[in-house]
């Protein structure tokens, strides 16, 4: 078995309104940071595991991503792998 | 219907349970029983409703956790048989998280806590749930997270299907087509954000949950 660390983060969908980015986005200029684009926050999850080698520390993450982290009607993910040493 | 006994749920944070209790043992004189989540033996009651608060606090997304009780696991067959379920604020969440209903609910556009009255419109009275579309009820709503939400696609079969039960009149939370509330297919399950339980007694916020929640011991 071989450790493997991932990060996975979720996002809203493009054509889902984030209001809570919206309201960080005000805060921002507030803060006299102007001319910001878009801003919008998500979550970001970091998972240690175990499995024997890549392509099943692989089907873990996707699994964990695709059924529990993210609920995909409202949210998109995407993560890195690494290997621990 | 005498015997008839209606299972409510509940998780840890639920907090609407008792007002379901209230609603349907003290203002309905319905049987009911209370249904521990990590339970998966539902043989013993007819009905079934999850009720609102805030399943294991809510984290990761509204009803993400909870839909992997024991008690939602043993729900496809029951709502396969055609028994009747409810699901509430929190319940209605967990239905669209588990896929027993289309789309889903997230922040509310306002970021608000959102704890009023609300004007809504019914817009069928397929599943027996609400006596006649087209007509407005009063019920009270309270939630932070009650935007629902749905793509063009699942609008199109809600509205081919005759599947948008209520619809905001003066959407509070921005829901996609003033959604308030849906019924799945056949018609036995039904998801909303308002309260009706709590609207069942004329000394509180009016009478217009009875017929909601006195629906669910009718087939």
């Amino acid at each position: 078995m071989n450790h493997f660390e991932s990060k996975g983060s979720i996002r809203l969908r493009a054509s889902v309104l984030d209001p809570a980015g919206e309201a960080i986005k005000s805060a921002a200029n507030k803060l006299g940071v102007e001319n910001i684009d878009s801003l919008r926050i998500g979550k970001l999850i970091e998972i240690k595991l175990e499995a024997n080698g890549e392509k099943e520390a692989k089907e873990k993450i996707e699994l964990l991503c695709d059924r529990l982290f993210a609920n995909k009607v409202i949210e998109d993910y995407e993560y890195l792998i690494n290997k621990e040493p | 219907m005498i015997n008839y006994k209606v299972g409510i749920v509940v998780f840890p944070g639920s907090n609407c349970d008792r007002d379901i209790f209230w609603a349907l043992e003290g203002c309905l004189d319905i049987k009911t029983k209370f249904l521990w989540h990590e339970s998966s033996d539902i043989s013993e009651v007819d009905a079934i409703v999850l009720p609102g608060g805030f399943s294991y606090g809510d984290y990761l997304r509204c009803g993400a956790i909870a839909r992997f009780s024991p008690l939602i696991n043993s729900l496809d067959e029951f709502i396969k048989s055609g028994k009747k379920v409810i699901g509430i604020c929190n319940g209605f969440q967990i239905l669209t998280e588990s896929g027993f209903l289309p789309g889903a609910l997230t922040k509310n556009k306002s970021l608000d806590f959102i704890c009023n009255d609300c004007e809504l419109k019914i817009m069928t009275s397929r599943g027996g749930w609400f006596k006649t579309s087209n007509v407005n009820i009063n019920l009270p709503v309270a939630h932070g997270e009650g935007r629902y939400y749905c793509n063009d696609d699942t609008y199109k079969d809600l509205l081919d299907n005759d599947l948008i039960a209520l619809k905001y009149l003066n959407n509070p939370n921005g829901s996609s087509h003033d959604i308030a509330g849906i019924i799945n297919k056949k018609g036995n399950v039904l998801g909303l954000m308002p309260h009706p339980e709590r609207a069942c007694d004329k000394n509180l916020s009016g009478t217009d949950g009875l017929f909601t929640l006195k629906s669910i011991i009718e087939s």
